[in-house]
């Protein structure tokens, strides 16, 4: 007597006999014919034939043949509308009903026939509902509206239905509140600008007691929607903190991880001094340990979020390593996510235990697990320096094992390291050789050589190994190629004499036999670079590498507070925001984590200025400003004595920055790093300083080569404005600006004579300002200047000057002097002089400094009309030394992430937000030295607009 | 929200599909068994899929994938929380949850999902409510039906639906009011070669059977409430009581239910029951390889260790093996690599054995990886962690409960590495 007695056929056909069935006199029989029918709908046969008898069965006292019916009626409605019409009066009547329990149902079911017809015929039954006294019809008909306005949005706009729904949100029904607040979450998503759930204190109490007394799902809908809310101040936040907590204790994974959210955003606004916040840093760890003990498939879900969480907040989770141990019958996919979490935890304290466990992980079955498991190792021995030794010689026990794959994931994490420490575990170079055969993977053969390359020196046969490589040139893949040709050329220039030919086979190999354009270019370049100046080549090709940093696969720190906010969604799955998956392109509201309103937060940050930021840093020395004149009175204004010595650097950067732009332009990025030759040249590289005539033909001929890639461009020049009229300065009128020129700044005046006498013995002077600028030669008025003549002279400044913080930061007090008085004026510099060419900082430097920096060193602006697209500002900001580091779109805005750095060794990191279509664009700056944000933002802003 | 349901089973058929919303063609599945064919094993497909239109949330047990598909937005754990509580409640309509079962009842399944979700949101889904709603089938309510006409289906509203206490229904009446709690932990612990613990931690549940006239308040108090430190109650339970006295103060469901779960970490001492002293050797170019094994009794509190089961996932290298148990019996499958001992009880004086020779692929070099250990055990009367009822009390009501406590300790995931 089971149900699989309706999937039996007979011959005759089963859609004439069901069709016979149904029409059946005897109740019984026309069941047990429903009963078939809906047997075959769910196992996906067509039975949509029998509509009309179907429906016929639906005036009915029987409930379960009516659930029966609605439940054929809501599958087929949609193919057979002029069908379904029928149904719509015993949808009304069923809607009057004493019983709520039919009264829901019918409700219910209409909101699920996907016919406009039916849904015309909804809006009454709808209305009475949405009032009815039983709150189990009020909360279906609540949902029912959600499903309505799914099918037909402006219909339920037009019938008020959404205010009544919100109306429901203050009902005495718990129940019907979550389901009130479902539905309008869901509406909600599909209409992102209307302002459905405006969230107010008041509100917010109604949830949270509806909160404590509503069901397990409704409870997720509640959290999810009290996620969205940015509470006025630190108190309310704790306050709401204090009322969610109890759910971290839900049997519910899905409850716990929506109060983890909600905690984990509001957390950002409680100053972290207060005694509650470390209370609720204890809380959340131990609901988060509980859910890696549920079901797989939720514990998957739970570790990917907890990556984000530990990525945010590290100190919830550092005592909690042990659970992320690998059980070897875990599913693969939990394996993974708890051994990128077990690298996340590592630290000095606990790395002894993370390693013996990774030790035992490769030598575990599955294959992908082993390798991440060696590359976990590599990622300790870099983040743990300590540790590093220990690494290095685990890595060797695996290589002993000549597991293949296992050798080959080793020595490409041994290369990062020997990048991280360089010169200290050489010794072991000679073992890896001796597995230099069986190297087959791309990357292994690409880090084999690199190192090969690296340490030519202290490896006799470095020519023999680079040459065996050689022979399958054309049958490498690209990278293998490029770090040949780089391996190649270092080996040359540390042993010139043995690997002549070597070098030769190898360029020629890039440049006439492949079709490849980098690895062309690259060929070029050195070629040229030896062919001319070998001594150049060996500080481009030589020159020290930037350090890797700590942490490769950080999450930028922008879009983790913004994916805290989707903790436990798809998005937090997948660590992307919900703009660059969710279906259907409707538009998906940003959201962010609420800024620290306390007020004691600002009165911190200028303690946090690290010792690189001279203002604000010797405040004894700033005298008060009544002292300034005085002092500016007192200086000596004879002719300057020598000039200081001009910053060497600065200028050579200049040179540096030809190249850089050139060069970085061709090479493009480099595979993963790999390849070691940065082009930074040190400060001694022997390209002359000035930049005019005396470039060696080499180097021109090079950009002969890029075709004017790298073209000298200064950075932006204002105008010259006034700065001293002449009836304040007895007839002398000073005019001037500001320039950049390939690593020099510049004052450029112009001395207008407004005087009936001749002017003569010029001089000029500056007050200690806040970048130290100084002349760096003394003010050069040839000839006596007669009257009505007007003179331009270019002084030459340096930043070696004394330094005093000054208000503005970028004011600066002048004097000149000649033969009749001293004349005194102020002016603003615009801060782009100061802008250095190295101020390209590496990606992960970039990610690293940018989580490192504090959120309250984050500074926004808007730049207004500025209908400027990505490019076009990238390359206008580069020309004023402000550099792309990285670049990414997010629906349709395009995100820069820029650095710069200042003359004093300041750093500032920017992200641009540029729309397409919008002339605004937003920019957001973060720097140690907050102070000077405002007045990066006026250079930004200048820059951009001319 | 939840959008559409299929049910697959391990040969990749989909043998039943509800929609919730609009239908979604069962084709949307394809990539459900792209992923199922990438997967070495059913419990390494990934439970969440995207494909270009939708999301493919799944989870495997009893051998059948449910997978639901959703289109917009939803947190995963909510649906993954969902699909297990479909699962329980097909186990607790049908007995067993399995193919043969929902086809022989796919109409009650159709019917019971159908009121699990309204438009993808959950609408009932505590098993008392469905019960109301959907009668269980029994034979006996099959033969009455056919005769009398009348059905499965509860015609009036389910009291539990809209009640501060949804869990439970009115009107309950028992001749034999008693009210059991089973207090169950599971250790989870991996011990290393040399048989010191790496991690140790205990999953502990109270689960309660409680058949109770009426509306009873119930109090639940513990010798040692501290060590429940890290907790998670059934919705029943008063939280703030708890919180200030750290007792459970709750109305139970009717029936059987967990009132509790807890979790203590690694970090309190946790008593490992059992050692296992192995010695598993094999030799480079040597064809035959040694096994031996040893289970004893470590930390029992006087207690004896039953039920015990060894089992071992081989290296592929392994062609067979020739074994002699001191007690038990034991079978090695040379198709899947998998040895199991079956033990039995443990006596203290004797440490069971198992012990002899694998024969190895001739002339291939020893295998790289090293067979994991895994045990299975139960110690009745003892919770491990030494957590202790104090008493139980009843307000509410007027007669006297049977009340019972049992105590029992399970291996969980407990794996010794060789």
């Amino acid at each position: 007597m089971t149900d699989s007695k309706y999937f039996t056929t007979t011959k005759k056909g089963e859609i004439f006999e069901l069709k016979a069935e149904l029409n059946s006199d005897k109740k019984e029989k026309k069941k047990e014919a429903v009963k078939k029918v809906i047997a075959s709908m769910t196992v996906g046969k067509d039975v949509s034939a029998l509509f009309p008898d179907v429906v016929n069965c639906m005036q009915t006292d029987n409930l379960e043949l009516k659930k029966l019916v609605y439940l054929y009626l809501m599958n087929y409605a949609k193919s057979q509308p002029d069908m379904a019409i029928m149904a719509v009066n015993t949808f009304v009547k069923d809607c009057e009903d004493p019983n709520p329990l039919i009264r829901a149902l019918a409700v219910r079911t209409m909101g699920c026939i996907r016919v406009d017809k039916i849904t015309e015929y909804l809006c009454e039954p709808l209305r009475k509902c949405l009032k009815d006294e039983d709150p189990y019809v009020r909360k279906t008909a609540a949902v029912c509206v959600a499903k309505l306005h799914d099918i037909n949005a402006q219909l339920v706009e037009d019938q008020g239905f959404l205010d009544t729904l919100k109306d429901l949100i203050s009902d005495s029904n718990p129940m019907v509140v979550a389901n009130a607040v479902a539905a309008l979450s869901e509406i909600a998503e599909s209409h992102p600008s209307s302002n459905l759930l405006d969230l107010n204190p008041q509100s917010i109490n109604k949830l949270l007691t509806a909160l404590n007394e509503c069901t397990e799902w409704g409870q997720i809908f509640i959290l999810d929607c009290l996620a969205n809310y940015t509470p006025k101040d630190d108190r309310e936040a704790q306050s709401i903190c204090e009322r969610v907590t109890p759910r971290l204790s839900h049997a519910n994974s899905a409850v716990v991880l929506s109060a983890v959210k909600v905690l984990m955003k509001f957390m950002e606004m409680l100053s972290k001094d207060l005694d509650y916040y470390g209370t609720l840093l204890k809380k959340l760890a131990p609901p988060l340990v509980t859910l890696l003990s549920a079901e797989p498939e939720l514990q998957y879900v739970a570790l990917r979020n907890i990556n984000l969480i530990v990525q945010k907040r590290p100190e919830i989770l550092k005592h909690e390593m042990k659970v992320f141990f690998v059980k070897y019958n875990d599913p693969i996919y939990v394996k993974l996510e708890k051994l990128d979490i077990m690298i996340r935890l590592a630290s000095q304290a606990n790395i002894a235990q993370v390693l013996a466990e990774l030790k035992e992980y490769a030598t575990e079955v599955d294959v992908d697990f082993v390798r991440k498991a060696v590359r976990a190792i590599g990622r300790c021995a870099i983040k743990v320096e300590q540790s590093a030794e220990r690494c290095v010689s685990t890595l060797l026990d695996l290589i002993q094992t000549k597991v293949n794959y296992v050798v080959q994931e080793a020595i490409v994490v041994i290369k990062d390291i020997f990048r991280k420490y360089p010169n200290k575990y050489e010794s072991v170079i000679a073992t890896l050789c001796e597995n230099l055969d069986s190297l087959d993977e791309p990357e292994a053969r690409a880090a084999m050589i690199w190192i090969v390359g690296e340490y030519a020196e202290r490896i006799d046969n470095a020519d023999e190994l680079l040459e065996s490589f050689l022979e399958g040139f054309h049958d490498e893949s690209t990278q293998v190629q490029l770090q040949l040709l780089t391996g190649i050329v270092k080996l040359f220039l540390k042993k010139p004499t043995e690997t002549q030919e070597l070098v030769q086979q190898v360029l020629s190999l890039a440049t006439q036999d492949s079709d490849n354009p980098d690895l062309r270019d690259r060929g070029y370049i050195y070629w040229r670079l030896l062919s001319t100046d070998p001594v150049a080549a060996k500080e481009v090709v030589l020159a020290e590498k930037p350090l890797i940093s700590e942490e490769t696969d950080l999450i930028e720190p922008t879009l983790l507070d913004e994916l805290i906010c989707y903790i436990g969604t798809l998005a937090s799955v997948y660590h992307k925001p919900p703009s660059a998956f969710v279906e259907g392109g409707r538009g998906v509201v940003h959201k962010s984590l609420p800024p620290r309103t306390a007020s004691s937060e600002s009165a911190e940050s200028p303690e946090t200025a690290p010792a690189g930021a001279p203002p604000g840093e010797q405040p004894d020395v700033i005298p008060a400003q009544g002292d300034l004149l005085g002092d500016l009175l007192n200086l000596d204004l004879g002719p300057p004595v020598s000039s200081p010595p001009l910053t060497t650097s600065s200028v050579q950067m200049g040179a540096v920055d030809l190249l850089g732009g050139g060069l970085d332009s061709l090479m493009g990025d480099e595979p993963e790093g790999i390849g070691g030759t940065n082009f930074v040249a040190p400060p001694t590289a022997a390209v002359p300083a000035s930049l005019g005539a005396p470039i060696g033909s080499g180097l021109s001929d090079l950009f002969d080569l890029t075709s004017g890639v790298g073209t000298l461009s200064g950075s932006y020049v204002a105008p010259k404005a006034v700065w001293l009229p002449a009836m304040k300065a007895k007839g002398l009128e000073i005019s001037g600006t500001f320039t950049r020129q390939v690593g020099s700044i510049s004052m450029d005046l112009q001395l207008t004579n407004k005087a009936l006498q001749v002017m003569t013995d010029f001089a000029i002077q500056f007050n200690r300002n806040s970048f130290g600028l100084a002349p760096a030669a003394p003010l050069q008025v040839h000839a006596p200047l007669s009257p009505n003549q007007t003179v331009e002279i270019s002084l030459p400044l340096s930043t070696v000057g004394s330094v005093m913080k000054m208000e503005p930061l970028n004011n600066l007090q002048v004097a000149v002097k000649n033969n009749i008085d001293v004349f005194y004026f102020s002016t603003l510099y615009p801060l782009h002089i100061l802008f250095v060419e190295d101020g390209k900082m590496d990606r992960q430097m970039f990610l690293a400094t940018w989580k490192d920096i504090p959120n309250e060193n984050e500074a926004q602006f808007q730049i207004r009309d500025c209908p400027l697209n990505a490019e076009a500002a990238t390359s206008k900001l580069q020309s004023s030394n402000i550099f792309t580091v990285a670049k990414r779109n997010v629906e349709g805005q395009d995100m820069l992430y820029q650095s710069l750095k200042l003359t004093n060794g300041i750093w500032v990191l920017a992200e641009l937000r540029v729309q397409p279509g919008n002339p605004s664009c937003t920019l957001s700056l973060k720097c140690r030295a907050p102070e000077v944000s405002q007045h990066v933002y006026q250079a930004y802003e200048t820059i951009l607009k001319n | 929200m939840i959008h559409s349901l299929f049910l697959i089973n391990s040969s990749g058929d989909i043998f039943l599909e509800k929609h919730w919303k609009s239908v979604v063609s069962r084709s949307v599945c394809d990539y459900f068994f792209e992923a199922q064919e990438r997967a070495t094993e059913a419990e390494n497909v990934p439970p969440v899929i995207p494909t270009p239109h939708h999301y493919l949330l799944s989870v495997y047990r009893h051998k059948i994938f449910f997978v639901a598909v959703i289109q917009t937005e939803v947190p995963p754990l909510f649906v993954i929380e969902f699909l297990h509580r479909v699962v329980d409640t097909f186990q607790d309509y049908f007995g067993v949850c399995s193919e043969p079962v929902i086809k022989d009842n796919v109409v009650v399944v159709y019917e019971v999902l159908e009121e699990m979700l309204d438009n993808g949101f959950p609408l009932a889904t505590e098993s008392n409510i469905l019960k109301e709603l959907i009668k269980p089938p029994t034979i006996l309510r099959t033969v009455v039906n056919t005769i009398t006409g009348s059905t499965n289906v509860g015609d009036q509203l389910p009291t539990g639906q809209l009640s501060v206490v949804p869990w439970r229904r009115t009107g309950v009446k028992y001749t034999n009011n008693e009210a059991y709690f089973d207090v169950i932990e599971e250790i989870d612990a991996i011990i290393d070669k040399s048989g010191s613990t790496i991690t140790a931690e205990i999953q502990g549940v109270i689960d309660a059977c409680v058949k109770l006239t009426g509306m009873p308040d119930l109090t639940l108090s513990f010798m040692n409430p501290r060590l429940l430190d890290d907790v998670s109650f059934h919705p029943c339970v008063r939280f703030k009581r708890w919180e200030s006295e750290r007792i459970l103060s709750f109305i139970p469901p009717d029936g059987n239910f967990r009132l509790l779960s807890y979790h203590v970490s690694a970090q309190n001492l946790v008593a490992i029951p059992v050692y296992v002293k192995h010695n598993i050797s094999f030799r480079d170019s040597s064809s035959l390889g040694r096994f031996e094994i040893t289970v004893g009794p470590k930390q029992t509190m006087g207690k004896t260790i039953e039920g015990v089961t060894v089992t071992s996932q081989m290296p592929r290298g392994v062609l067979n093996m020739s074994l002699t148990p001191s007690q038990g019996t034991h079978t090695f499958d040379p198709v899947t690599k998998m040895l199991s001992w079956d033990v039995g009880k443990i006596n203290p004086q004797k440490p069971p054995n198992l012990k002899g020779t694998m024969s190895l692929q001739a002339g291939a070099s020893k295998p790289d990886e090293n067979p994991t250990i895994n045990l299975q055990f139960k110690i009745q009367q003892l919770a491990i962690s030494g957590l202790k009822v104090n008493r139980l009390d009843m307000y509410g009501e007027k007669y006297k409960p049977f009340k019972g406590i049992k105590y029992m300790t399970k291996a969980g995931k407990f794996q010794v590495r060789t």
